[in-house]
C-alpha cells in the first residue's frame, strides 16, 4: 500500500487559528485527507478499495495522528462524499475551486482530470466557480482510460508515460469510448505501431478531450492542473500541446480538493 | 362525482389487472419498485402543504383506483382515448363524455422491452411509452381504444407507426413552423380531422355547446395549476418543485374535473401560506428553473437531486411545467363552429415546443419566467438523443446568458447510472448559485454601509 505524507509550509497560508478543519477527498482511485488550521498542518493518501467510508476512516486517523488538536469542522468531497459522515459535504469541483485558489492567488481555470471524471472550470479571485463543464458518464478522457489502456498493454502507468515522451509520430486513436479505444490499440500495437506511439495517441486523445470540454467554456491564465493525472509527465505535455496554454503544477495535484474542502470548512464558500 | 360510485371497490388491483390483459407477473416487479422511490423522493420532505395529500394517496395506488375508474367507464360505453403530448387537443375527447389520458412512460422498466423492436439510442420516453404496451405493463394503456400520436419527432413519429400495429393509433400532422399561413392552416384541418375521428369512435356528436363547456373545463384545469404555479414566485416558496411535478404529472391522469376541485383547494392552502411568509425551503434559498423535455411519472431524478442539494425548484418550463397550462383557449370572437375549432388549433399551435423552427419566443419566454420566478439560474434538461431539445439549448443559454443568468446543461435518461456524476454536476451548480448569492448580498450589505454612513456624516 502506497502513503504519502506531505507536510506544506508554513508561508503558504497565512492565518493564526487553534481549530482544526479537515478535508476529505473521497475519489474513485484514492482518499486524500488535509488538516488546516492557520496553515496546512498534515495531509495523506491512500487507495480507496472497495469501501471509500473505511479508506476514508483510516486516512482521517491516520493525519490525526500528526496533528492533535480540537476538530471544529470535517468536510468530505469526491465521489464517495456521500458515504463518509462528515460535517459538511462539498462537490469537488468547487473543492478543486477553492484549494486551487488557496494555492495560487492568480488561479482562474483550474482543469481536474480524476479517476472517474474530468472538469475544467473557471473561478473568480475569491476561488468561486464562475462556470464548469464537466465529462458525461462515459471514461473517456479521464484517469481512468490512460490506466485502462496502461494495463491493457501489460506496462505500468509510470512506464506508459515515460514511453509516451519518447514518440515521435503519435498514433491517431479515434475511438472516444474506452472500451472501443482499448481494441484499437491492440488492433494498433498488433498491426506494428510502436507503443511509444500508441501511448503517446492515448495521451492526445485524453488531451483533446479535454480541449473540447475547455472551448465550451473557455480559458483564462493562470491555469492550474489537478487531480492524480497531473502527476503524469505525458499528459501535461500533452495537454500544454493540445491547449496551447502553460499549466501551473501544484506540488501535489491530488491533495488539491481536499484542501479545498478544509478550507470551505473553515472560510465557507 | 358519479363515476366514482360506480368503482367496484370490492375488486382487488390483481383481479382487475389480469381483467385488463397485464402481464401480472412482471408487472409486480415494476410496480413494487414504486413505494420506495416515492418514499424516499416525496415523503422525506418536511413541512410539506396538507392537500398535496390527495395526489400523494392519488401516486401510490397509480395502478388501482384511477385505472379501474377509467376501465369502469369503458365498460359503461365512453371510450378511452390515450395520447403522449401536450399537442393533444383533449377538448374533443371531453365533449363526447371520452376519457382522455396522457400515456407517456417515465420509467426505465419496459425499456428493455422495447428495445428488441426499437433502437437502443432513441429517447427514453419513446423507448418507455412503446415497451409499456407491448409488454402489458400499464393498466392505462390496457383500456385504450385509441391512440394519438403527433408529428413532434422523428422517433415518435415512427415510434407510433409501430405502436399502431398494438392499438389503433391516429397521428396528428403537427406543421414545423408555426407561424405561416400554410401551417396554420394544416394544423386547423388536421384539429377538425381529429374532431371527427373522435366523434367516429365514440358514436358521439361534438356539438357547439359540448365542446364550449369542455374547453372551458380544460381552461379551468389550466388556470388551477398556473394558480399552484403563481405561488412559487414568493420567497420562501410554499411548496417544493417535486410536489408540483406530481401535480402536473397528474393533470395526464386524472378525471378533469375532479383534478380542478384539488388542484385549487391546493393553490388556496399555498396563497395562504405566501401570505403567513411560510415556506419549504429556508427565505434566500437558490431558486432553480427547469427548462427543457417533459418529466412523466415515475421521472423525479432532476428535481430531486436539485432539491436534495439544498436549492429549491420554483418553476418547469416544460410539456410538464408552463407550456401544458399557460395559454387558454380563448372562444371570445368564435361565432361558428369552425371559429371553436380554429381557436383551439391557435392555442396548441402556440405551445414552444422546440420541434418548431425557428421557436424563438421560447429562449424569450425562458428569460421571462426566470425573471418572474426570480430564479438564481436555470438546469437545461435534455432527455438523451431529443436533438431538438438538445439543439436549442444554445439559444436559450446565449438568451440566459445575455441577462446575466447561469445555466447548466442536463443530459440524461432514466437510468441511475449517472447519479453519481448528475449529483456532482448539480452540486456544484447550487454551491455556485449559493456563493454567488451570498457575494452580492455582502456587496448590497456592503453598499448600504456605503451610503449609510455619507448620509450619517
Amino acid at each position: 500500500m502506497r502513503i504519502c505524507l506531505t507536510i506544506y509550509t508554513t508561508e503558504m497560508i497565512h492565518r493564526s487559528m487553534t481549530k482544526l478543519f479537515i478535508g476529505i477527498d473521497l475519489g474513485s482511485t484514492t482518499v486524500k485527507a488535509v488538516v488546516l488550521n492557520g496553515q496546512v498542518l498534515a495531509s495523506a493518501i491512500r487507495p480507496t478499495g472497495a469501501n471509500p467510508r473505511k479508506a476514508g476512516e483510516a486516512v482521517l486517523e491516520q493525519i490525526l495522528e500528526k496533528s492533535a488538536g480540537p476538530i471544529d469542522k470535517i468536510v468530505a468531497t469526491g465521489y464517495g462524499r456521500v458515504s463518509f459522515s462528515a460535517d459538511e459535504i462539498v462537490s469537488e469541483i468547487t473543492a478543486h475551486a477553492k484549494g486551487s485558489n488557496l494555492l495560487f492567488p492568480d488561479a482562474r481555470t483550474v482543469i481536474d482530470i480524476g479517476g472517474q471524471d474530468s472538469k475544467i472550470t473557471r473561478i473568480d479571485d475569491h476561488g468561486r466557480v464562475l462556470d464548469f463543464a464537466m465529462n458525461d458518464r462515459c471514461a473517456a478522457g479521464t484517469g481512468r482510460f490512460i490506466e485502462n489502456t496502461a494495463k491493457a498493454l501489460e506496462v505500468s502507468l509510470e512506464e506508459f508515460s515515460s514511453k509516451s515522451l519518447a514518440s515521435q509520430t503519435p498514433a491517431r486513436i479515434n475511438s472516444m469510448c474506452t472500451v472501443f479505444a482499448e481494441s484499437e490499440v491492440i488492433s494498433q500495437i498488433a498491426q506494428g505501431t510502436s507503443i511509444e506511439d500508441v501511448s503517446a495517441g492515448v495521451h492526445a486523445s485524453v488531451a483533446r478531450r479535454i480541449k473540447a470540454m475547455v472551448e465550451r467554456i473557455g480559458v483564462e491564465d493562470q491555469v492550474v492542473f489537478t487531480g492524480g493525472a497531473a502527476k503524469n509527465p505525458a499528459m501535461r505535455k500533452a495537454l500544454e500541446e493540445t491547449l496551447r496554454v502553460k499549466l501551473t503544477l501544484p506540488k501535489e495535484p491530488q491533495l488539491v480538493g481536499a484542501l479545498g474542502a478544509a478550507a470551505i470548512g473553515r472560510d465557507g464558500y | 362525482m358519479t363515476e366514482t360510485k360506480k368503482i367496484r371497490t370490492d375488486v382487488d388491483n390483481e383481479t382487475f389487472w389480469r381483467e385488463v390483459g397485464l402481464d401480472v407477473e412482471r408487472h409486480d416487479d415494476l410496480i413494487k419498485g414504486l413505494p420506495p422511490v416515492f418514499e424516499s423522493v416525496f415523503l422525506t420532505q418536511k413541512n410539506r402543504p396538507e392537500k398535496i395529500s390527495y395526489f400523494d394517496s392519488f401516486i401510490q395506488d397509480l395502478h388501482g383506483k384511477r385505472p379501474k375508474e377509467v376501465y369502469d367507464r369503458k365498460n359503461n360505453g365512453d371510450k378511452v382515448i390515450g395520447a403522449f403530448c401536450a399537442f393533444f387537443p383533449e377538448e374533443f375527447v371531453h365533449a363526447t363524455g371520452a376519457v382522455p389520458l396522457v400515456l407517456c412512460g417515465g420509467a426505465e422498466f419496459p425499456i428493455a422491452d422495447a428495445e428488441k423492436i426499437l433502437p437502443r439510442n432513441t429517447c427514453p420516453l419513446i423507448k418507455s411509452s412503446f415497451g409499456f404496451k407491448i409488454s402489458n405493463l400499464c393498466p392505462y394503456f390496457q383500456s385504450a381504444d385509441l391512440l394519438v400520436g403527433e408529428t413532434t419527432c422523428g422517433g415518435k413519429k415512427k415510434m407510433y407507426e409501430l405502436l399502431g400495429e398494438y392499438v389503433p393509433t391516429h397521428t396528428l400532422h403537427l406543421p414545423h413552423k408555426k407561424d405561416e399561413a400554410l401551417s396554420r392552416n394544416l394544423w386547423f384541418e388536421e384539429v377538425k380531422k381529429f374532431k371527427g375521428k373522435v366523434e367516429e369512435l365514440t358514436g358521439r356528436k361534438v356539438t357547439d355547446e359540448k365542446l364550449l363547456a369542455a374547453i372551458d373545463l380544460a381552461n379551468r384545469k389550466r388556470l388551477a395549476l398556473a394558480r399552484v404555479y403563481n405561488t412559487r414566485k414568493a420567497d420562501p416558496v410554499p411548496i417544493s418543485g417535486k410536489d408540483v411535478l406530481l401535480v402536473m404529472q397528474l393533470a395526464l391522469f386524472d378525471d378533469a374535473e375532479r383534478f380542478v376541485k384539488k388542484t385549487n383547494e391546493l393553490a388556496e392552502e399555498l396563497e395562504a401560506r405566501v401570505d403567513r411568509g411560510e415556506g419549504v425551503a429556508a427565505k434566500g434559498a437558490p431558486r432553480v428553473l427547469i427548462s427543457g423535455t417533459p418529466m412523466t411519472i415515475p421521472n423525479w431524478k432532476l428535481h430531486d437531486t436539485i432539491e436534495k442539494s439544498g436549492a429549491v425548484v420554483v418553476t418547469e418550463e416544460s410539456c410538464t411545467g408552463t407550456r401544458y397550462f399557460t395559454d387558454l383557449v380563448d372562444t371570445s370572437d368564435a361565432s361558428s363552429s369552425d371559429d371553436l375549432i380554429r381557436a383551439m388549433a391557435e392555442k396548441y399551435l402556440h405551445i414552444n415546443c422546440a420541434c418548431f423552427t425557428p421557436n424563438n419566443e421560447r429562449p424569450v419566454d425562458v428569460v421571462r419566467l426566470a425573471g418572474e420566478y426570480k430564479a438564481d439560474g436555470v438546469v437545461y434538461y435534455v432527455l438523451q438523443f431529443c436533438h431538438e431539445f438538445n439543439t436549442e439549448f444554445a439559444k436559450v443559454e446565449r438568451a440566459l446568458r445575455a441577462v446575466g443568468i447561469p445555466v447548466i446543461k442536463i443530459e440524461t435518461d432514466y437510468s441511475d447510472s449517472d447519479r453519481g456524476q448528475l449529483k456532482t454536476r448539480i452540486e456544484t451548480f447550487v454551491e455556485m448559485l449559493k456563493a454567488s448569492k451570498a457575494s452580492k448580498a455582502a456587496s448590497v450589505s456592503k453598499e448600504a454601509g456605503i451610503k449609510a454612513s455619507a448620509t450619517g456624516s
